[in-house]
Formats: structure tokens, C-alpha cells, sequence
């Protein structure tokens, strides 16, 4: 197959010892921007990109340097983990769904556990999305191609009501968190319009509610806030921490192979198309809540379970890497860090799109074969630390707790570089205390304000396509099957219900 | 663990109901600038603030729902005891002083004071504990975000003086 | 034009003059530089290949921090300049929002609100269509829309009330012709819905859409400017940007260039701007800049000093009448 020897020769370019130092400085960089809050993978190739300017004046130094940076974005996608995981507190937005189980499985002291789950199958969702990049890569671009104003709709639509229909708990709380989330996402600059919306003349305002923003108060102070109350520790503390524990949970894994297989689908999808990995990591949790026999446990407190991580982390990781694929083949970026890197391939004088495959041959078989070896560069660094990152957990509460705050101030502020968003962190922690003590559910709150104005953006695009007509949802086999396959996931509980009542009655 | 049962601060139905009172109010806003924006459905879909206003409307109404059933059949349980107030106000409060004093100090030393604070006033360390850590991190943090990363974060007196702004 | 290039020369030249006479200032800490807009656009690749071959080339010795403040339109990137009165460490680089933002959205700034430095370019745009369509030539492509009737041809655009709604209304106006026009993300996405067919045509900037033209993907029709571009090269098999004909003489008389320009924040010293306006000329002066000009086939005109405020305060008296015939003003519907 011409694809295996293009690799093969990718890989001689990639592997010379200049760039394998590259790719290890890169990860460990990488996973110190994911484990803070607010700064992104897309920081921290923006803020190495003009070092890489220099680089990629000699010859060959455009592969080094695409490899440093892409190593950054690989560990970024690692390193987001690990605070979701310790702390409840998401270093990047699209580890926000492995809070759900990850942070309950630390507070039972298998903190390690959940570590190990979420690295590893961070990296088989990598995985799975290179080797499409390797080898469907044409036909996948055509794909992406398809997809318009309705098909996002459609999308985002879907990974909602994969996620919302497993909701517990209240459903009026449900809908006013969810609409919360949406209020919120509504504030700023209407796009569509251009009109500038529920701002009411506050400069402040302009901007909108970034979600990383209520992210790190609703969870992250919230949390904090919560656990106060039961006196000053953290739950957890207790957890055994040997080398073994990645073997041991190595060995739980093979159970999840269905659940890997369809997360690493959802996250391949999301990423190509590209709806981002963000929603695919939800989509990917809602799903795999449905189909799992354990479904009913996830996200609980008192039976959390690893599943729950492996679903999020795995289509994340899977969406993070395909979202290179439209970048190169498109010029498209699937996501925010993407977008940096396509700048930084047109600074250094290359151009992205369909040319690109066949004009500079070993730039992109160079850049291929470095995201897997960037993986497992990642893996390892990763992994050899399980330990390490869940010791943090020992450290006694009144050191680790000011500094976790101080941690989320520092995140809230890189944010957008606003003070104002600081005290919003600090409103958004007192609501997070007060909302999850009277159960209303976070995660709907968090889903909205993340997919809302996007929603709402492509929603109003296909109206203006179709002149208003909602028929365009319908309009062809590729929308319309996303769409009745959103609103079936949306009503399937209450069939079920209804079905179960039913029968009971007969 | 010491216990933490004591006088309770506020009941989940108080607590309940005013939340929704905020969150009514909260959707009542939104409602008012859709308004504003134009709220119909034009021919070429839907205005700036279409979807707003039924968000509005819905945060409203669920509000409502959920006031007048915390009214009707809320729980007298204890949302929070007087001791437990007092350890979630012992974090919260220092932590609003401490983004306050941000925008003046500093991100570096706001932050070098407030884990001090913290640790000699809620863990009672020694100052040989708590001066390396107050000043470890914020060390860190300097060389991490202005130095290596080149994120400016906020900066007060004392780096002006220092010349490390 | 001529003429005021000619000034703007003799200008810099007595700037440089008396730049290096006077002892020159300099930063005494790192510059930010503010792009008000999102990571990845126009205006934050040129920001971050500035700050590249400033590093690169030494050409100061205080570091260059890019950041993106691009809420409600760059409002805020232009609000945080605005209220650094007298910091000469913070330079912010403009596109077309710089006018149009405040007039769509009446946040309070104008550009008199900042200290002009130095326009660096001028960018391009070009009317697109797909490259399976019928359409030789924007006159064909004009007849087939008023044909077709209004709102059955969809033009994509970057944002809303912004540079591309401007250029398709006035085209609007000039022709006859009613579009649809959809507001995207980014350039690049119009380019791909182009591509896949979703709209119609797009007056993205050339280096937003060049790749998918030189993969066949795309077909440019006209430019939005009086003269040819200059550029030669072949940029596909048969055609180089100088074979884009201007729309006036496909029939289209509409003239739109995006402001590629340097500002200040308010209340700073002229050694301090003159610093900055020797800075960005050495910056043009490398081979890198000039490479990057010629792949995004932009306008190099430059300007600088009192021509520079001239041009701009024209500018937005340009853009005033533009946005206000549209009806994109704040507070009209």
C-alpha cells in the first residue's frame, strides 16, 4: 500500500533524535498548559509559534517544528485530565465530562485508577483517529464537505439529546439549569445579527460568559466550597499509590472494548466534521450511559464508574486528533488549537488544503508519523507519573486548597485576560455550592453554555438558507438521519417509561 | 470527624424558594432585552432575540413551579448548620478579598498572601512552613506565566518597584 | 495616492532622522500586542509574524506578546487600548472592525480614541465562485443572480454588518441584484461551505481562499479594487493573481480594501510612536514580510504619520456612508 511506505518514510523523518527531544519537551510543556485551567493547548502553540519561525527556515525544520507544536497539543489533551480527575476542576473544557465519574473514583481513593483509565484511553482514541488520518484521509475530507449550516444544527442537536435524555433527577430543575445555560450563552455579540445582546451597555459584558469560566466556579470552587462543610480535607486522602496501579487497571480496561470502539467512533466523527472535542465528549458519555448495563451508576457518588471515564476521554482524544485532518486537507480548523497551528503553517510558507498532500510529501507523512510517536511519548510521560499526580491528593488540605483557588483565579484570568471574569469565577463558585445542595443538575448548565450560541448560530444560518423554512432539517439523507436519530434519543426515556407502564398494566 | 449537626442557618425550602426567586428575576431580564431586540420570527428566521425570550419565558415559569412547590410542600431539612456556614464563609470570604485585591496587588503577591492567610489562620502552620510554600508558588508562577509562557497576568506595586512588570 | 506615498517616504525618512538625532526611547518591558479578533484569523497571522520576525531578526529588545481580545467584534481588544492611556507598551493591529464595530454595535470608541502608528497593508478582496459552476466572469455570475430573483443566490461572508456584508450590499446596490448573506465563523469556513456547495459565491480575501483555488476547488471571478493586483507568479497552472480582473471592468463598480494598520493606545509621547513607526518599517523590510505580502496577494501600500490619520479619518467617513446605507448602524433594524 502506498499509504505504509509514505509512513515508513514519515517516521525516518520523524525519527532523528533532534525532533524525539522535541516530542518529550513538547508533551510535558503540553501537559502543564492542560493541567491549568484556563490556559489552552491553543496558547501555548500560539506563544511558541514565533521560536518555531526561526526553526523553520532550515531545511527540514518545518517537520521539527510542526512535531514540538503538535506535541504540545497531544499533551494538552492528556494533561486536561488530571485535574478533572483530582480536583473536579477541568484543565481543558472537554475533560468537563470526566469530572463525572473521575472525580467520585478519586474521592474513593482510586484516584490512580482513573488516571491510568483516562490516559490510556486517551491514547486509543488518538490512535484510532490517526490511523483514519492515515489512511481514509481523502475520502474522509469529502465527508467533511457535506456538512452545512443544517448538518451542524444537526449535530449539535444530537449530542444534546444523547446527553440530556439520561438526565436524573428533577426534570423542571433539569430544564431551568439547562436554560440557565443557554441565557448565558446568549449574552454578547449576536453573530448572526451582529446586534449586541443582554450586555445592557456593560463593556464587561461584550465578550459573553466564557464556559471555562463557569466551569471552574461551578465545579471547581463549588466543589471546594461543598467538601468545607464536612471540615477541612479532601476525601480520598487515603488512596493507595503503587506503580502497579496502571497494570491493575490495564487489566479492567479489555472490558470496555465496546465502549472504546463507540467512543472512538463519536470522537472521529466530531472531529472530522468538525463539531469539536468538547461535544464529542459529552455525546460520547450520553451514549455510552445508554448502552451500558452500568448505566445507572454513572456519575453517581457512591458506585462511580471507570467506564464513565474511558467513554469521554477516549472520544475527547479521538475528536482532538481527527480535527488535524479537515486543517490539513481543508484549511478548516477543527478546534481553537488547530486554528493557531494553521497559522503557523502559513507563516512558515506552507498551504494547507487539498495541495498540501501531494505538494510537501514529507511534511505531512512527518507530521503523521509523529502523532504516533507523540502519543506514545505522551502515554509514557503520562503514565510513569500516575502516581505522582495522585500523591498530590496527600498534601494537607489547608496548603492544597489555597493553592487550587489560587490556581482558578490564575485560569479565570488567562481566560480572556479580564479581572471581571475573577469575580465571576467567585459568583459562579457560590452558585455552584448552592445549586448542587439543592440538586439541580450542572452538567445540562455546562452543555448549553458550550453548544448554545453555536446551536443557535447554525440554527439561524440554515434559516436564512431555506428562507425560514424548518423543512431544510429534512432536507436531505445525511440531516434528516442526524436529526430523527437526535429526537429519537430525546423521547426514547419516556417510551421506555411509558412502554414499562404499559406492560405493567396488561 | 467533629460534628457539624449544631443550629441550622436556613431551611432547603427557604433556600429553594429564594433561588428561584433570583433565577425568575434572572430570566425576567433576559425576556426584557429580547424584547428589545425583537423577539418575532421574521422571514428569514428568527430575529436576535427569538430564542432568548423563550428562554426567558421558560426560566420564568419553571422558576415559578419550583418557588411554589418549595412554598407548598418544601422541606424543613436543614439546607446548612451555623457551624457548617461558618467554615464554608472562613474560605469564601478571604477568597472575594483575595480576587478584589488582585486588581491592586497583583496576581503574585495577592496570591503569596492569601495561601499565608490561609494556612496559618485555617492550618496553623509555622511560619518556616509557610513562607516557602506563600513564595514557592508565587515564584513559580512568575518564572511559568511571564517568563516561559509570556502571559502577562496582573501586576501591582511591588513588581513596578522591582522593575518586573 | 502617488503623491501622498511620496510624502509618506520623505516622512519616515525625517522620522528616522529624528529618531536616531534624539536619543530614541524604547520599551522597558515587553510589548503586548492586541489583536481584536479570534486565534487563527487574518489579522492574528499577521500579528504573530510580526512578533516572529521581530524576535527572529532582533529588531527589539523587549519581547512581543500577542493577545487576542476579539469579544463583541474586537470591541473589546479596542476598549482595553483605549483605556491604557500613556501605556506606550501596548499596540493593537486593526481590521475593517475598527470602523465597523462601533458603528454596528455603538460601543463607545473611535479610532481618534487610539494613536495611529502605521498602516502595514491593505488586504485584498475577491468575489468566488465555486469552480463546478457555470460562471466565467462576474458579469455572468451577476446576470444569472438577477435572473434567478432575489434572495435565491446565497453569498457567505466573516461575521455580520462587517467588510464582506459591506462589499455584498454594496454590490447589491450597484447591480440590482438581492443575495442571501450568511454569516460565518471565519474565512476559511466560508471557503469550505463554498466549496461544498452550501452558498453561492463569498468575497473572501485571497489568502483565505487561495489554497482551495489552487486545488480547483474554488474560481476567483473579479477583485474589489481599481487596478489589477500586481503579483505575476503563477499561482495555479494557468493563472496568477494579476489575471483576476477588477470588478469595475466586469461591470461591478465596487472598490473595497481592508486596513491592515498599527495603532497606540492614547496620550502616548512621539518618541514613543516614532519608536514603534521605525519598528513596523524595518518589519517590512524583511524578505519574510515580503513573502507573506505576496502569498496573500495583499496591497502593500503603507503609510504613515499625518497621511496615515488622513487616510483613516477618510476611511471612516467611507465606512459611515456605507454602513449607513445598508442599514447597519446601531439602533437601525
Amino acid at each position: 500500500m502506498e499509504e505504509i511506505s509514505s509512513l515508513m518514510h514519515g517516521f525516518a523523518v520523524a525519527l532523528s533524535p533532534m525532533n524525539l527531544v522535541l516530542m518529550f519537551v513538547g508533551v510535558v510543556l503540553g501537559v502543564l498548559i492542560g493541567v491549568l485551567p484556563g490556559l489552552g493547548g491553543a496558547n501555548g502553540v500560539a506563544i511558541l509559534l514565533p521560536l518555531t519561525f526561526t526553526m523553520a527556515q532550515t531545511p527540514g525544520g518545518t517537520t521539527s517544528a510542526i512535531i514540538l507544536l503538535s506535541c504540545i497539543y497531544w499533551g494538552a489533551l492528556f494533561g486536561g485530565a488530571i485535574t478533572s480527575i483530582l480536583f473536579n476542576i477541568p484543565g481543558e473544557p472537554w475533560s468537563v465530562a470526566t469530572t463525572f465519574d473521575g472525580y467520585p473514583l478519586a474521592q474513593q481513593g482510586r484516584a490512580g485508577n482513573a488516571l491510568a483509565a483516562a490516559f490510556t484511553s486517551s491514547f486509543i482514541g488518538a490512535l484510532v483517529a490517526v490511523v483514519l488520518i492515515t489512511f481514509l484521509s481523502p475520502f474522509v475530507a469529502r465527508f467533511a464537505l457535506q456538512f452545512g449550516p443544517p448538518e451542524y444544527f444537526s449535530v449539535y442537536l444530537l449530542t444534546f439529546c444523547a446527553f440530556i435524555g439520561m438526565s436524573k433527577g428533577n426534570p423542571v430543575k433539569t430544564i431551568a439549569a439547562m436554560m440557565l445555560g443557554f441565557a448565558l450563552a446568549a449574552v454578547g455579540l449576536d453573530k448572526v445579527t451582529g446586534q449586541l445582546r443582554l450586555t445592557f451597555g456593560h463593556t464587561e459584558l461584550l465578550k459573553g460568559f466564557d464556559f471555562l469560566i463557569a466551569v471552574i466556579g461551578l465545579f471547581g470552587i463549588g466543589e471546594i466550597l461543598k467538601t468545607l462543610e464536612e471540615g477541612l480535607e479532601f476525601k480520598g486522602t487515603q488512596a493507595k499509590i503503587n506503580a502497579r496501579v496502571v497494570l491493575e487497571t490495564w487489566k479492567e480496561l479489555p472490558r470496555y472494548w465496546l465502549t472504546s470502539i463507540r467512543s472512538s467512533a463519536i470522537g472521529c466523527f466530531m472531529g472530522i466534521v468538525p463539531g469539536g472535542a468538547t461535544p464529542a465528549s459529552f455525546m460520547s458519555y450520553g451514549v455510552a450511559q445508554r448502552m451500558s448495563r452500568q448505566g445507572a451508576h454513572f456519575g453517581s457518588s457512591d458506585k462511580p464508574q471507570i467506564e464513565g471515564v474511558v467513554a469521554p476521554e477516549t472520544a475527547a482524544h479521538a475528536a482532538g486528533t481527527s480535527a488535524l485532518l479537515p486543517m490539513l486537507t481543508l484549511g478548516v480548523p477543527g478546534s481553537p488549537t488547530a486554528a493557531v497551528l494553521l497559522g503557523g503553517l502559513l507563516i512558515w510558507g506552507l498551504q494547507p488544503g487539498p495541495l498540501l498532500f501531494t505538494e510537501q510529501k514529507d511534511f505531512v507523512w512527518g507530521l503523521i508519523a509523529s502523532m504516533y510517536l507523540g502519543n506514545i511519548a505522551g502515554l509514557i510521560v503520562v503514565l510513569t507519573c500516575v502516581p505522582l499526580f495522585a500523591a498530590i491528593l496527600r498534601i494537607p488540605f489547608a496548603i492544597i486548597a489555597p493553592v487550587i483557588l489560587v490556581i482558578c483565579a490564575i485560569g479565570a484570568y488567562t481566560v480572556a485576560g479580564a479581572m471581571f471574569d475573577v469575580y465571576m469565577m467567585v459568583v459562579f463558585g457560590v452558585a455552584g455550592y448552592v445549586f448542587s445542595k439543592l440538586n439541580y443538575p450542572l452538567a445540562p448548565l455546562v452543555l448549553a453554555i458550550v453548544l448554545g450560541d453555536r446551536a443557535e448560530e447554525s440554527f439561524r444560518q440554515a434559516m436564512l438558507v431555506s428562507q425560514g423554512d424548518l423543512g431544510i432539517f429534512f432536507s436531505n439523507g445525511l440531516v434528516g438521519t442526524m436529526t430523527v436519530l437526535a429526537l429519537g434519543l430525546l423521547v426514547w426515556p419516556f417510551l421506555a417509561g411509558l412502554m414499562a407502564r404499559l406492560r405493567g398494566k396488561s | 470527624m467533629s460534628d457539624f449537626s449544631g443550629r441550622p442557618a436556613a431551611t432547603v425550602r427557604v433556600v429553594e424558594m429564594v433561588v428561584a426567586a433570583l433565577i425568575a428575576c434572572g430570566g425576567s431580564v433576559v425576556i426584557y432585552d429580547s424584547i428589545r431586540l425583537g423577539s418575532k420570527w421574521a422571514e428569514d428566521g428568527p430575529q436576535a432575540g427569538y430564542f432568548p425570550f423563550y428562554i426567558g419565558l421558560i426560566l420564568v415559569v419553571s422558576s415559578a413551579a419550583i418557588f411554589f412547590k418549595a412554598l407548598r410542600a418544601g422541606s424543613r431539612a436543614t439546607f446548612v448548620t451555623v457551624p457548617q456556614l461558618k467554615l464554608v464563609l472562613s474560605v469564601l470570604v478571604p477568597t472575594a478579598i483575595y480576587t478584589a485585591a488582585i486588581a491592586w496587588l497583583g496576581m503574585y503577591v495577592a496570591s503569596t498572601l492569601f495561601i499565608a492567610w490561609f494556612m496559618w489562620v485555617l492550618g496553623r502552620y509555622s511560619v518556616a512552613r509557610i513562607l516557602p510554600v506563600a513564595l514557592g508558588v508565587s515564584v513559580f508562577f512568575f518564572l511559568l506565566f511571564e517568563i516561559w509562557f509570556k502571559v502577562p497576568l496582573p501586576k501591582g506595586p511591588l513588581e513596578a518597584a522591582l522593575g518586573l512588570n | 495616492m502617488k503623491f501622498s506615498r511620496i510624502v509618506a517616504a520623505l516622512f519616515a525618512a525625517g522620522a528616522v532622522l529624528a529618531g536616531s538625532a534624539a536619543q530614541a526611547w524604547e520599551p522597558t518591558k515587553s510589548v503586548e500586542f492586541v489583536v481584536p479578533a479570534g486565534t487563527g484569523g487574518g489579522a492574528d497571522q499577521m500579528a504573530r509574524l510580526i512578533q516572529g520576525i521581530v524576535a527572529k531578526n532582533g529588531l527589539m529588545k523587549q519581547s512581543m506578546i500577542v493577545v487576542n481580545k476579539g469579544g463583541g467584534a474586537g470591541a473589546e481588544g479596542f476598549l482595553e487600548v483605549k483605556g491604557a492611556k500613556g501605556d506606550p507598551h501596548k499596540i493593537i493591529i486593526t481590521l475593517s472592525n475598527l470602523f465597523t464595530t462601533p458603528m454596528a454595535t455603538g460601543v463607545p470608541f473611535n479610532w481618534k480614541d487610539l494613536t495611529p502608528v502605521s498602516m502595514m497593508a491593505l488586504d485584498q478582496f475577491v468575489l468566488w465562485v465555486n469552480a463546478e459552476s457555470p460562471y466565467k466572469t462576474a458579469k455572468e455570475y451577476i446576470d444569472a443572480v438577477k435572473k434567478a430573483g432575489p434572495n435565491k443566490f446565497k453569498m457567505g461572508g466573516t461575521g455580520s454588518r462587517q467588510e464582506d456584508q459591506i462589499i455584498t450590499v454594496a454590490i447589491e446596490k450597484q447591480t440590482g441584484v438581492k443575495f442571501t448573506y450568511i454569516p460565518f465563523k471565519g474565512g476559511g469556513d466560508v471557503a469550505v461551505q463554498l466549496v461544498g456547495k452550501h452558498i453561492d459565491s463569498s468575497v473572501n480575501n485571497p489568502i483565505e481562499a487561495v489554497a482551495q483555488w489552487r486545488g480547483g476547488k474554488l474560481r476567483p471571478l473579479c477583485v474589489f479594487d481599481d487596478e489589477r493586483m500586481p503579483y505575476k507568479q503563477k499561482v495555479t497552472d494557468t493563472m496568477s493573481w494579476a489575471d483576476i480582473p477588477p470588478c469595475k471592468q466586469a461591470g461591478v463598480d465596487v472598490d473595497y480594501l481592508m486596513l491592515r494598520g498599527i495603532f497606540m493606545a492614547p496620550g502616548v509621547t512621539e518618541d514613543q510612536r516614532v519608536f514603534y513607526v521605525r519598528l513596523m518599517q524595518r518589519v517590512r523590510g524583511t524578505p519574510e514580510w515580503k513573502e507573506f505580502m505576496e502569498k496573500g496577494a495583499f496591497n502593500t501600500s503603507a503609510l504613515m504619520g499625518d497621511d496615515y490619520r488622513t487616510w483613516v479619518a477618510k476611511e471612516e467617513q467611507r465606512h459611515q456612508q456605507l454602513m449607513k446605507e445598508a442599514g447597519f448602524l446601531a439602533g437601525s433594524k
